[in-house]
């Protein structure tokens, strides 16, 4: 689908830019005139992954975390959140609810939490090179309330 | 981001504040902890009501905090979730393990920025 208006943020994998991350792209996605509650769906989607990227990716050390951002036809949001990490060695048992490497604290729910809060979460990996997380998200925006 | 925590008798309020993420998470889940361990209340009440934003790492924080009680007579109550917090409780399956409330003003009407 092509792309009506991109933009490309670059972030240390610090975790106070977390906050950061998710506000600059729901940012650039108001432009859609999102509801309220499609903003809150952005942010906690973003951030899951952002995390992931800090916690997993990253694990060993600090590195760089690609976000680009496209506004397709039909009012599509694509967020892709890419790492040069570690990568994930299987993809399937990664995106089961509850699963995680994180510890006690860490729910095991970072994408279940973006699978129900975006209409497609696409993960992409390679071992040692790093990962690609997709998530599209169609803003009906608040036009759609009235 | 602060957390206010109240003691009344053996119940514990804590009132969190701001945005819960992987960020901030874990100064909030110190200083509940450290309440919970010295005072060992029976009633543990967490309250979201000036909670701007949640991701999963509020999940994280509630689990926990349930993990380090469920052993004892203490019982836990999480208050004042918005609907998109309680949206991310709910979808953990927290509702099974604590009681769950929503803000009362937010449950009609939500999308009014």
């Amino acid at each position: 689908m092509k792309s009506l208006n991109s933009v490309k943020i670059q972030i240390e994998s610090r975790s106070i830019n977390e906050a950061y991350a998710r506000v600059a792209v729901s940012a650039f996605a108001s432009q859609l005139d999102p509801t309220v509650e499609e903003i809150n769906d952005i942010k906690t989607a973003v951030s899951e992954a952002v995390t992931n990227c800090i916690v997993h990716a990253y694990r060993n050390g600090l590195g760089i975390i690609y976000i680009t951002v496209n506004i397709l036809e039909n009012s599509v949001l694509e967020i892709k959140i890419r790492d040069r990490g570690c990568g994930i060695e299987n993809i399937k048992k990664a995106m089961e609810p509850l699963f995680t490497t994180g510890g006690t604290d860490r729910a095991g729910l970072g994408f279940s939490v973006m699978e129900s809060f975006s209409d497609k979460v696409k993960v992409r990996s390679k071992v040692g090179v790093g990962t690609t997380v997709t998530i599209i998200k169609r803003i009906r925006g608040r036009a759609s309330l009235v | 981001m602060q957390t206010r925590i109240e003691i009344n008798e053996s119940i514990v309020t804590a009132y969190l504040s701001g945005e819960i993420d992987h960020h901030n998470a874990p100064e909030i889940r110190e200083a509940i902890d450290e309440c919970i361990i010295s005072r060992k209340p029976k009633r543990l009440i967490i309250d979201f009501k000036d909670v701007t934003f949640m991701d999963s790492s509020g999940i994280g924080l509630v689990m926990g905090r349930y993990r380090l009680i469920e052993n004892t007579d203490c019982k836990m109550a999480i208050i004042n979730l918005s609907v998109h917090a309680y949206r991310v409780m709910q979808l953990a399956g927290m509702d099974k393990l604590a009681v769950l409330k929503k803000k009362p003003k937010e449950e009609k009407n939500n999308e009014i920025a």
